[in-house]
């Protein structure tokens, strides 16, 4: 009992945190989801992700300073690609938030935060890696952990593996 | 049957053949290339460290290919580690020998199926001579596995080939289930 009125207490930090960006930017982001484990918004207008992102770290009542995760997904029955992230807010409040992006599974590509999370940095070129999404404004976006000549994007659902790598086998 | 318990007299002179003594000294000194990939490969520190003591067989990791004339490939083996499994293979000098550790390495293990990064068996890319099985083995296994490379380095001669001397070594070779029938009738179990 004790720790569900502890979770509620944090949802409700998170909803006040919410209710400030959401002061400022309106209809460019969604409805909040009161979700328990991680309360979340998505980012309708996309091109604004990069202002939101500053706007998130910088404003004296949210200090949303600690990206600490970055996510891909594969949507593939919307057509969509996205990205994840969860901010906290370390030595200022306890606000959690995560925020959810998503751009067109085709050709489609996001902003990128690097330069507002140097966190962020990292986790975009693994979600390019294996998801193929594109980050637009990213300083050095290229393959992290897949070499640099693999072909497809391993985590994307309907991934098939290449036969062949350098001459050698892939598949068993 | 070692060439020390043959019991020397005679002014320390000994009779036997160049193979007898070259085989025994080569086997008697396997240096392994010093170099783990995956968790396997903490199995094969701990056989190296005191509590297994590989030392006592004179087998001794060696940080250069150069080196070695072993190489245990312990662990999984990646599409991008592949390539360079080959190089240091091929900068060991002859005579050499592979001991593939554990399931990834001997066909992909845990990531046979999903892990498209993996290679699925080292021995898509170099020449193995002995396998051990298990994820990871224990050190007893391994410790197995470098003595059936001694067996196998016993049963070389001057003159043939690798293929011959592992075609002799798999005539010797024993049914285990029937060993471990025996031990467990004669602990009673
Ligand atoms: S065989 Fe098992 S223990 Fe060994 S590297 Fe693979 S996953 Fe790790």
């Amino acid at each position: 009992m004790e720790e569900g009125k502890v979770i509620s207490q944090l949802v409700q930090e998170s909803a006040a945190a919410y209710s400030i960006i959401h002061e400022k930017f309106g209809s460019a982001i969604s409805d909040f989801d009161a979700n328990g484990t991680m309360p979340f918004f998505e980012v309708v207008d996309t091109s604004r992700w990069t202002e939101i992102a500053l706007f998130m770290r910088d404003h004296p009542r949210l200090k949303f300073n600690y990206m600490a995760c970055l996510s891909g997904v594969d949507y593939p029955a919307e057509g969509k690609l996205g990205i994840v992230c969860n901010f906290e807010s370390l030595t200022h409040f306890h606000h959690k938030l995560a925020v959810k992006v998503k751009c067109a599974r085709d050709g489609g590509s996001l902003q990128s935060v690097a330069l507002v999370w140097h966190t962020a940095n990292w986790h975009e070129r693994e979600a390019y890696d294996m998801f193929g999404i594109l980050f637009t404004g990213h300083p050095e976006l290229k393959r992290i952990l897949c070499p640099d000549d693999w072909v497809g994007y391993p985590l994307r659902k309907d991934y098939k593996v290449q036969d062949q790598y350098h001459g050698i086998k892939v598949p068993y | 049957m070692g060439l020390l318990d043959a019991g020397i007299t005679k002014h320390n002179m000994l009779i036997t053949s160049v193979d007898n003594v070259l085989n025994w000294a080569r086997l008697s000194s396997l240096w392994p290339m010093g170099f783990g990939l995956a968790c396997c490969a903490i199995e094969m520190m701990a056989t190296n460290a005191s509590n297994y003591d590989l030392e006592r067989f004179g087998i001794f990791p060696r940080s250069s290919p150069r080196q070695s004339d072993l190489m245990i490939v312990a662990g999984t083996v990646t599409m991008k580690m592949a390539e360079r499994v080959i190089r240091l293979y091929e900068q060991m000098p002859e005579p050499r020998y592979v001991l593939s550790m554990g399931s990834c390495s001997n066909c992909g293990g845990p990531y046979w199926e999903h892990g498209y990064h993996v290679l699925k068996g080292v021995d898509r890319i170099i020449p193995v001579d002995v396998y051990v099985p298990g994820c990871p083995p224990r050190p007893e296994s391994l410790i197995g596995g470098l003595m059936k490379i001694q067996e196998l380095i016993r049963m070389e001669q001057i003159g043939i080939s690798r293929a011959d001397a592992l075609k002799k070594l798999s005539e010797k070779s024993v049914d285990p289930q029937f060993i471990i029938e025996r031990e467990r009738k004669a602990v009673g179990a």
